[in-house]
């Protein structure tokens, strides 16, 4: 299956908390009075943003690997090696 | 009430969720290329996105709204439904169901049984299944639209339109393997969504420490032991000495084993998810992998209701009750987003909660689908086409049930009770039925004419014991009792549900046991190779990582949910 689920999982989480540790960083603290006085927009925006990079970055470092060796597939088939599954 | 009030930022978010959603069915739209591809997923995807989708499927917004309220009403007890009521069984489906399901070749549940039994034990199973499929979406799609109604003031016929919409498109583009990635997209969305609520629940009601005083003067004053609501296990001697009402063996038979069972490991809705694996090792983890989250949901779910009901008691939480003022558990989550998360984080609840009530109806369709292709059309009505045929069908299927269940949603508007009727004759068809698996794949004597006798008996025999009986203190009716005598009185309706589980399964059992023997086998041992265990030859020890085993998962996973259960004992 050559769709990988890890890139629009970490495009949208990576947007999300952007957006929402955007939102957290420009807002006064009032606004936080609801959630017990803590920026919970600016944290939790925060660490959707890390999970959203760290699932690009796999779903990138997936991509290089996958894309990189398979020119080289039938060469190394003939000298009798299979190094792929 | 407290109605929610959205900003910009929220639907924003609401809006960005529905793009991606449609995005990946659009993606995957190319792939489509015969019935396989559309309702199975052409056994293609790997095991932590169909683990994350066999959880996901089941984590409809009735499971994220129910369990939270049965939090509130009932305290940690709830999480029997997890640590009990799920993950044993799970593990079960892993470790030995599944073989016999990926490695029969089978297309569906019901077409299994074909194999194993006949083709009349599979049309009882594959009609029942598919009604039982499109009144459920039906229920997803109706909730949704009265909760939008309720909190957002959005039009109902509107909001069932539109998500019916959404809904039909990406299945319609990408089939299973569309429900079931956005299935993982709405799990993650589930577990961004609901954390900061119960982190923020917990931490407004000082900690586990400052919950569990809370929590107690919450059980006196209902009249129970101080611990009531904290200790899972301790006050289940006797129904009487907890909110439930049920005591420690019927849950555990009920719950634990029969109703448990019957569904994690014979409901299509969620084998479907570990059918559509890349392989049998794949296949084994699935619901394996899935067990991990599973086990800690009760710290999403349960959690903020136990949180809630502490501080509405302690006045720091506005009550839960309907518009009319009627008290509702149900209300847990909606007061909780409205009152604990700024602009921005309630848009990503909200669309959680939007998200799930779609992936559960999502699951519906897909397992609907299939089913009506393979085992009804294919199976019944017109075998031997083409199949550029099937996917045709399977296509149309898709659009069917998805009208299908818009109908069933406004059947539940106008008629609660016919809704209730049919939950209620679902779970006299269900409750017996891993009885009938059970036997089938343990037990190579076991026979059509005993599997389909067994079944109906067992369906029967839940029927009776319903009408036979009733919970304390309702009159008889839907509830129980309308066969005239009402021979026992269960504490709880909880507990009269388990019995008529627990009677149906032991019906079952026995009926299939005698009338197998009775009859003629109907199948030679090499036809029953590959579907009875026996006469399997053991999936040999794939070769792969230790840690990737289904027994050695298997195993971490009953050692963490044993440590749950003492923990919180």
């Amino acid at each position: 299956m050559n769709f990988d689920l890890r890139l629009p999982l970490g495009l949208i989480f990576s947007l999300f908390g952007g957006i929402i540790a955007v939102d957290g960083a420009l807002s006064d603290p009032p606004a936080y009075a609801m959630s017990l006085g803590i920026n919970v927009n600016l944290g939790w925006g925060l660490v959707m943003l890390a999970f959203g990079v760290a699932m690009l970055g796999l779903a990138l470092r997936a991509r290089r690997k996958g894309s990189c060796p398979k020119s080289l597939i039938p060469k190394i088939k003939d000298l009798g090696h299979d190094p792929l599954p | 009430m407290s109605a929610i009030h959205m900003r910009g930022i929220d639907y924003a978010i609401l809006v960005i969720y529905f793009l991606f959603v449609l995005g990946i069915g659009w993606a995957l739209k190319r792939r489509m290329k015969g019935s396989a591809d559309f309702l199975l997923s052409g056994r293609s995807i790997p095991s932590w996105i169909t683990g994350l989708a066999f959880l996901s499927a089941n984590l409809g917004a009735q499971e994220v709204i129910g369990m939270a309220a049965c939090g509130a009403q009932y305290g940690i007890a709830t999480s029997h439904f997890y640590w009990i009521g799920a993950i044993p069984a799970m593990v079960f489906l892993g470790i030995f169901m599944m073989p016999f399901y990926y490695g029969s070749k089978a297309r569906s549940v019901p077409e299994y049984l074909r194999m194993r039994f006949d083709e009349k034990t599979r049309r009882f199973n594959a009609l029942s299944f598919a009604v039982m499929t499109v009144f459920s979406s039906g229920i997803s799609l109706y909730a949704l639209a009265k909760l939008l109604d309720v909190l957002l003031g959005w039009n109902f016929n509107a909001s069932i339109a539109v998500s019916a919409a959404i809904v039909l498109a990406y299945i319609f583009l990408g089939g299973l393997t569309s429900a079931i990635y956005n299935e993982v997209l709405q799990f993650f969305m589930i577990v961004f969504g609901f954390a900061p609520l119960a982190w923020l629940g917990l931490r407004d009601a000082g900690g586990w420490t400052g919950l569990k005083a809370r929590l107690s003067e919450v059980a006196v004053s209902q009249h129970f032991a101080p611990g009531t609501w904290t200790q899972s296990w301790r006050h289940m001697g006797d129904a009487g000495s907890n909110p439930m009402g049920v005591a420690w063996f019927g849950l555990a038979m009920g719950l634990g084993f029969v109703l448990s069972f019957g569904y994690w490991c014979t409901d299509f809705l969620v084998v479907q998810r570990a059918m559509a694996a890349n392989s049998m090792a794949a296949a084994r983890r699935t619901p394996l992998i899935a067990a991990f989250p599973k086990m800690l949901f009760p710290f999403l779910v349960i959690l903020p209701g136990m949180a809630a009901i502490a501080l509405v008691h302690a006045g720091r939480l506005p009550p839960l009750v309907d518009a009319d003022g009627a008290r509702n558990y149900n209300m847990v989550i909606p007061v909780m987003l409205g009152h604990y998360l700024p602009s921005g984080l309630l848009g990503l609840g909200f669309t959680a909660l939007m998200a799930s009530f779609m992936s559960g109806m999502a699951g519906n369709v897909t397992a609907f689908n299939t089913v009506w292709t393979y085992d009804i059309y294919q199976g019944t009505l017109a075998p031997g086409k083409s199949d550029a045929h099937y996917f045709l069908v399977g296509r149309l299927a898709t659009v069917f049930g998805v009208l299908l269940s818009v109908a069933a949603a406004y059947v539940a508007s106008r008629f609660n009770n016919i809704m209730n009727l049919l939950q209620l004759v679902f779970a006299f068809v269900n409750a017996p039925l891993f009885a009938t698996f059970l036997l089938g794949m343990f037990w190579r004597r076991t026979n059509g004419n005993g599997g389909f006798t067994g079944l109906v008996a067992g369906t029967a025999a839940a029927a009776l014991h319903h009408g036979l009986t009733l919970p304390l203190g309702e009159v008889p009716g839907l509830k129980g009792g309308w066969l005239g005598a009402v021979l026992r009185v269960y504490p709880s309706e909880m507990a009269q549900n388990f019995w008529t589980a627990i009677v149906a399964w032991s019906t079952c059992f026995v009926i299939t046991v005698i009338v197998s023997l009775a009859t003629a086998p109907d199948k030679t041992d090499a036809e029953l190779s590959g579907l009875v265990y026996s006469l399997t030859p053991r999936p040999p020890a794939e070769g792969e990582a230790w840690y990737k085993r289904p027994v050695v998962l298997g195993v971490a996973v009953l050692a963490a949910t044993l440590a749950l259960n003492l923990i919180f004992a």
